[in-house]
């Protein structure tokens, strides 16, 4: 059983939750992730790890709901546990020699994005942090992005906060303005990762993406969660979940992730007390 | 009195659901026997002095001794032998390919059907079950000092552990998913292997003082070397079957395409059949697997029950050829399973929106027998066809779990993954670290994970109690 010592609601769909898990604690590093089940009856669903602190033993997840079992988890409070959580899992992310990085972050993907800018902030790196969202109603870790980041430059799609516009026409002007950029880390839905990539490439700036297709295991077992990089066969638990984006096929990605999209209306159906 | 074999020439017939009920629910197919029907199959034995059945078993079962328990009536007895030298015989009783174990060296067998070994086996394990005021109560031994970390909860590593446990070792194993067990519970169905008959077995090994802890992904929460500076003086890695192997034709990523791993894992770890479990799954209404092992016909007869109207095996030899257990083969041609033999399928085909809608497949030969052994089959020109299916499921195999040799590379692997270890040890090329199982053969059978942990055993005694210090 882990423990939930700490929870947070972000904006209306998205949940902070530090969860006492000190082997995971010990271990985890920016990139990897964990997967959870909240009871016996749940699935094992995969969250990126926001963050850890060694010493108190404590990880951090942010989860948005979107589906039945992350309804099920974002219904526990302080002091209930979840039921398993294990990781943490993937490979930590890799960044080469790199001084000058753009961490660009999408919805809830800014509490992955925001792990990315911390180590790199803090290895002297300057990062310029873009984070989108569709309104300000939206925005979270406002002032923890802003932390970690040389720039922080909150996006909006309808302009009621920061930029007025997508992620990508900020990336574009930075480079376009002479801003250079060893990298480029994208993490976010995957059409956005998608068009970040379509973005970087014709500047060659090199892009890594942090995919998250449907898994089980996670541990390098079942093949759920395979993904064409380069048109190979790869596996996002084991061999990922970071990937060259100018590699990776995102449209078949997207056809994947729905493989379930009718069984999870029936789901949240179910646990809403809806009709099935 | 001198004993005097029962000459009845074929096994005493054991209950089982209709097909045609069974195929559509998940509970187990064989219902075993009762005792009447088992004491009345173990006098088929001659007890012959030369006892080649023992030399069948890769965990050496006493079967001779057990059975003559079992004309005794004392079944508890019976199951006492079984235990001496197998930690699980409820599971290898109803999962072993005894046909081409103890069954295949069985006297009997050369004029009649042989004994029964395998139903015997799980009757004894049954009873015991069942009767657990007449079962001599487990304890756990006295402690001999030394710690020993077993890596994976299936087969090998719970053979490893209960056999060490037994010498007063104190067992860790570490296991990865949330519940222990692995391929028994993720990838054995119910209807061919009861979930709490599982349990039940571990609860046994609980019981002599192994401690389990899940969710702990060694490789990655630890490392091998950090287990071994916590005190653990030795390692069994038995880490199992990894990443599935597609056929690398066009259309396996397409929406409606499983791994036999992942499709088992959603039906039995999941319980995606249970109304009550989260996990979805897709219940294909016309669904081809590819391949002919047990993972194959699992994958098959688990499709039938989740609702399809038709389910085929697609396997590119002929029926003798399928590597699948016979009863297993048996059972799945008796639940409506179609054979499609000597078949291969080139291409899976799909919709606009990326669903499958089809396998195009083209007809085999068999040839010469190739480096395996096997006839190999070559494309018949011009033989190509399309078949209707919604679901494609790829049983063709694993090769071992990657996380141990990326994260420990002073245990080597082969270029397929395989840890490689000393054939008569189970040593690995690390000191200290032993290994067996799917990691080491990768996909193979149930029982012969069992021996490799059961020689890995002994082998860490010797090493431990300074007979063969290495």
């Amino acid at each position: 059983m882990f423990k939930i010592l700490k929870r947070k609601q972000l904006n209306d769909s998205v949940v902070l939750m530090v969860i006492d898990a000190p082997f995971i604690a010990k271990k985890a590093l920016p990139g990897q992730f964990i997967i959870y089940r909240t009871d016996e009856t749940g699935e094992r669903i995969p969250l990126t790890i926001s963050d850890y602190d060694r010493e108190k033993g404590t990880i951090t997840i942010v989860c948005q709901t979107v589906g039945g079992s992350t309804m099920k988890l974002a219904a526990l409070n302080e002091g209930d546990s979840i039921l398993d959580v294990v990781g943490p899992l993937g490979t930590a992310t890799e960044y080469g020699e790199v001084k000058s990085v753009a961490v660009v972050g999408g919805g809830v993907g800014c509490a992955i994005a925001f792990p990315q800018a911390k180590a790199l902030f803090n290895a002297g790196v300057d990062v310029q942090l873009i984070a989108g969202f569709r309104s300000k109603e939206l925005v979270i870790l406002e002032d923890e992005m802003n932390a970690v980041s040389t720039g922080f430059h909150l996006c909006t799609d309808d302009g009621s906060a920061g930029f007025h516009g997508f992620v990508t026409d900020k990336l574009r002007s930075l480079i376009e303005g002479g801003k250079h950029f060893d990298l480029v880390i994208a993490i976010g839905p995957v059409p956005m990762m998608k068009f970040v990539c379509k973005t970087t490439e014709p500047f060659g700036v090199k892009t890594l993406v942090s995919l998250n297709p449907i898994m089980i295991d996670g541990t390098g077992m079942c093949g759920c969660c395979r993904v064409t990089v380069d048109g190979v066969t790869r596996y996002a638990c084991v061999d990922g979940p970071d990937f060259d984006g100018h590699k990776v096929d995102f449209d078949e990605l997207m056809r994947r992730n729905s493989t379930y999209k009718e069984e999870e209306k029936a789901h949240v159906c179910r646990l809403t007390g809806g009709v099935r | 009195m001198a004993y005097k074999p029962n000459m009845q020439k074929t096994k005493t017939p054991v209950t089982e659901q209709e097909p045609a009920v069974r195929a559509r629910n998940f509970k187990e197919v064989c219902l075993g026997y009762t005792e009447a029907e088992a004491m009345n199959e173990a006098t088929r034995c001659l007890n012959c002095s030369t006892r080649p059945c023992v030399s069948g078993c890769p965990v050496s079962v006493r079967i001779p001794d057990f059975l003559a328990k079992i004309r005794e009536g004392d079944f508890i007895g019976a199951y006492a032998i079984i235990r001496g030298t197998n930690s699980l015989p409820a599971v290898s009783g109803r999962v072993c390919p005894q046909e081409r174990q103890c069954e295949s060296k069985c006297v009997r067998g050369k004029k009649d059907e042989p004994v029964a070994i395998g139903r015997l086996e799980r009757f004894c394990a049954d009873y015991a079950m069942n009767h657990p005021d007449e079962a001599p109560k487990t304890e756990k031994p006295a402690s001999n000092g030394h710690k020993v970390a077993v890596i994976g909860a299936g087969p090998a590593g719970l053979t490893c552990a209960g056999d060490l446990a037994k010498l007063g070792y104190e067992v860790t194993i570490f296991e990865a998913f949330h519940t222990a067990g692995g391929v028994l519970m993720y990838g054995i169905p119910e209807f061919r292997l009861p979930k709490a008959i599982v349990q039940h077995e571990i609860d046994g090994l609980k019981a002599l003082g192994v401690n389990i802890m899940t969710n702990m992904v060694i490789g990655r929460v630890l490392s091998i070397d950090e287990i071994m500076s916590d005190g653990y003086e030795a390692v069994f890695v038995g880490s199992g079957a990894g990443l599935p192997r597609f056929m690398g034709i066009e259309g396996e990523g397409l929406v409606g395409v499983y791994s036999a791993n992942e499709f088992l894992t959603r039906t039995n770890l999941m319980k995606a059949y249970l109304d009550e479990y989260d996990t979805p799954i897709k219940h294909g209404k016309v669904v081809a697997v590819v391949g002919g092992g047990n993972v194959a016909m699992d994958s098959a007869r688990s499709a039938m029950r989740l609702g399809a109207e038709k389910v085929y095996i697609i396997y590119r030899r002929s029926m003798e050829e399928l590597p699948a257990r016979k009863e297993e083969v048996h059972h799945a041609i008796e639940e409506g399973i179609e054979f499609m033999l000597l078949t291969n399928p080139v291409k899976v085909t799909g919709s606009e929106d990326g669903r499958v809608t089809g396998i195009k497949c083209v007809k085999m030969q068999l040839g010469e027998p190739d480096a395996s052994g096997r006839r190999s089959p070559s494309v018949i020109e011009g033989s190509e066809f399309d078949l209707d299916v919604d679901t494609v499921i790829m049983a063709l195999g694993t090769s071992p779990n990657p996380l141990i040799h990326r994260t420990a590379p002073d245990i080597e692997a082969d270029r397929r993954g395989c840890l490689i270890v000393n054939e008569e040890t189970n040593r690995t090329t690390k000191v200290g670290v032993y290994a067996g199982g799917d990691a080491v053969t990768g996909a193979a059978t149930v029982i012969l994970a069992m021996g490799a942990g059961k020689k890995a055993a002994a082998s860490i005694d010797d090493y431990l109690s300074g007979k063969n210090a290495d």
